[in-house]
């Protein structure tokens, strides 16, 4: 499978048009009255083959929208308005069995537990036999011979096989997992805080080596992350989330050099540059707003430090309307009023 | 295997503990065998026969020794499974009474038990996965109801009903009285029938306290991120709740087997009560009242080593079942 990547690479670059692309994403806890919006109309869209970084706070959404793409939501979390589209085709009303069959036949998912994600009473080379044959029609033999192979791939013994997840470490286990994420060769990989779980060390091999193999196979990532200065390294793009919303979305450059909404500001401020000299770290004051009660006007009006009621106007505009996003400039959206008023 | 070796210590300790206090605790209690051997008699008959109580020591073995040499003769008995003579069942020696009666309390309790576990835990697995749903919130109250009355509760209910009032299953003694009990069809047959009831009872009184053991766990367990990760993977619903959620679940509710079958023991002899099934429950009854000290020494000493029995394969499920376990 792996030998076939070249002509992969090839047919989907010729293809047009976004892979995914979410329309006025909603995902709502709850119904009625006390229902709590995480994901807030989201608009978003993943080229083939691209790195799509995703950035936030905790509690901003990211993970919902991982989620929801794959329609993996557990109640009382559910999808309250908007479309998922792949290639074209609206998620949210494919059945059941259909939905099966698109789950990491297309996109597959490496979650942030690395310690959490596999069984613990099943060897690994069984939970790759398990997915493969849940896809398609292939001997147990085999399934495990292509499973040596990735395990391989990722640069882990193929007799690991046979051990259990409890006779791994946390970098071999979320390897193994990165290695069942490409075994069907998924058009994308969602990548949920993949190294959070994980040392320091550690998680620059995995970077690297997600990083390779992406170059290699071709397939787009979603890459999940608090860690924006980890993102800017590692994303062709960039978006930015805050309170369920998409803030600013731009190329991993322009983000670093030009970034426009006073939240992605902040967020850079709070990470250390990798090289450089040292600066003085400022951070965001305040903390995410209750999703359940979100602030009026810009959600992170109340955190904003320009937003002060000196401009009357813009004062008034911050407080009370929402702002949209806008392109700034080519593939540079915000949604800040700030932005808008001064072009 | 250090683990294993470790709780085979703990098993030898255990069985040593249960032997020492069925040897002390009737020997802390008023009263000796021999008297109750001559209770059976009249002044008349012993005042006839002079030599009586001193035979009856002889036979049963007297207070005469001191504490320690009767110890170390038990314990050298014990091994060579001679408890003596059933005084009740005189002259029968208590290993035959035992031999007689324990394999129907065996076949019947074991059996109930195991099914209670896996009707009860079958029914909190599929009640956490549709969590709310019809099958939750009509079957879990249902189980949990039948369970809060005591097992000879619903053994007198279920002996009225469905044994006297609608005649379906007989509900007295462990086979009809016209076969005699060996290694035939109409033997196991008619034994089947009769444990039908009795076991529906104790199925009943226990499944309860599983249903809501593995409802719980499960609903745990399906928190867990392979579970998620399981579904995500695109693996069909059946095979994420069963290999994956329930397979997990179910280690803890197995370790309280060993533990809830110990504490079982008494409400079974209650059973076996209502259904008059000849099983080492009615037994130690009949034995008790009988102040027949032997068996009921047997007895008592074979319902300490069961719950033992019971955690050793525990154990070994454990072992089979939890990589985890293998390596501690």
């Amino acid at each position: 499978m792996i030998a076939a990547v070249p002509v992969e690479t090839e047919r989907r670059a010729a293809r047009t048009g976004p892979l995914v692309e979410l329309r006025g994403l909603t995902v709502e806890y709850g119904i009625g009255e006390g229902a709590v919006r995480a994901v807030d109309g989201v608009d978003l869209a993943i080229a083939p083959g691209e790195i799509l970084g995703l950035a936030g706070e905790s509690g901003s959404g990211k993970s919902t929208i991982a989620n929801a793409m794959l329609q993996i939501l557990r109640p009382p979390a559910r999808i309250a308005g908007g479309q998922i589209l792949f290639e074209n085709e609206d998620l949210t009303t494919k059945s059941r069995e259909e939905l099966r069959k698109f789950r990491w036949r297309n996109v597959s998912m490496v979650f942030q537990s690395a310690m959490n994600s596999l069984n613990p009473v099943m060897r690994v080379g069984d939970q790759f036999v398990d997915m493969m044959r849940a896809h398609e029609r292939i001997s147990k033999r085999d399934s495990l011979k292509q499973a040596e192979g990735l395990l391989d791939l990722v640069g882990i013994d193929p007799r690991r096989i046979r051990s259990y997840p409890h006779e791994l470490s946390g970098g071999m286990r979320q390897r193994v997992i990165i290695a069942m994420a490409l075994a069907l060769e998924p058009e994308l990989v969602i990548m949920d805080e993949p190294t959070t779980a994980l040392d320091v060390v550690v998680q620059r091999e995995i970077v690297q080596q997600i990083r390779t193999l992406q170059r290699k196979l071709g397939f787009a990532v979603l890459f999940i992350t608090h860690d924006l200065s980890l993102l800017l390294e590692v994303a062709n793009r960039v978006a930015i989330m805050y309170a369920g919303e998409i803030v600013e979305e731009a190329t991993s450059e322009e983000i670093h050099r030009a970034p426009r909404h006073p939240y992605t500001i902040g967020l850079m401020q709070s990470f250390p540059p990798l090289r450089g000299p040292v600066v003085r770290m400022s951070g965001i004051a305040g903390s995410p707003p209750d999703l359940a009660a979100t602030p009026s006007g810009c959600r992170f009006h109340p955190r904003c430090p320009h937003c002060l009621p000196g401009d009357a106007a813009l004062y008034a505009r911050q407080t009370t309307e929402r702002p949209r996003l806008r392109e700034v400039a080519p593939g540079h959206r915000v949604a800040c009023h700030l932005v808008e008023r001064d072009g | 295997m250090r683990w294993f070796l470790r709780r085979l210590a703990f098993y030898v300790f255990a069985v040593w503990l249960a032997l020492t206090l069925t040897f002390l605790l009737p020997r802390l209690m008023p009263g000796n065998p021999v008297g109750g051997l001559l209770q059976h008699l009249s002044p008349s008959q012993i005042q006839a026969n002079p030599g009586i109580i001193a035979t009856y020591e002889k036979l049963l073995g007297g207070n005469h020794e001191s504490i320690p040499t009767a110890y170390w003769q038990y314990l050298g008995h014990v091994v060579h499974l001679n408890f003596g003579i059933s005084t009740s069942n005189y002259p029968a020696k208590v290993s035959e009474v035992v031999g007689r009666t324990l394999p129907y309390s065996i076949a019947l309790v074991g059996i109930a038990f195991v099914l209670a576990f896996v009707l009860g835990t079958a029914v909190g697995t599929v009640a956490a996965w549709r969590r709310g749903g019809g099958f939750d919130t009509f079957f879990v109250p249902l189980f949990l109801t039948l369970g809060a009355f005591p097992a000879y509760f619903t053994a007198l209910l279920i002996v009225y009903f469905v044994g006297l009032k609608l005649g379906w299953f007989p509900f007295q003694h462990a086979y009809s009285t016209d076969v005699t009990p060996g290694l035939h069809w109409n033997f196991i047959s008619s034994a089947i029938q009769h444990g039908i009831l009795p076991a529906l009872v104790i199925v009943l009184a226990y499944a309860g306290g599983w249903v809501l053991n593995m409802r719980t766990v499960m609903i745990n367990t399906i928190g867990e991120d392979y579970v998620t990760m399981a579904q995500a993977k695109g693996l069909k619903d059946r095979r994420v709740m069963l290999r994956y959620a329930a397979r997990n679940a179910i280690l803890p509710p197995l370790n309280g087997f060993a533990p809830q079958f110990a504490t079982a023991v008494g409400g079974v002899i209650f059973v076996e009560l209502v259904f008059s099934y000849p099983g080492a429950g009615f037994t130690l009854q009949q034995a008790a009242l009988g102040n027949d000290y032997p068996l009921t020494q047997a007895l008592l000493l074979v319902f300490a080593i069961c719950p033992i029995v019971a955690m050793f394969l525990t154990d070994l499920a454990n072992l089979v079942l939890d990589p985890r376990v293998r390596t501690a």
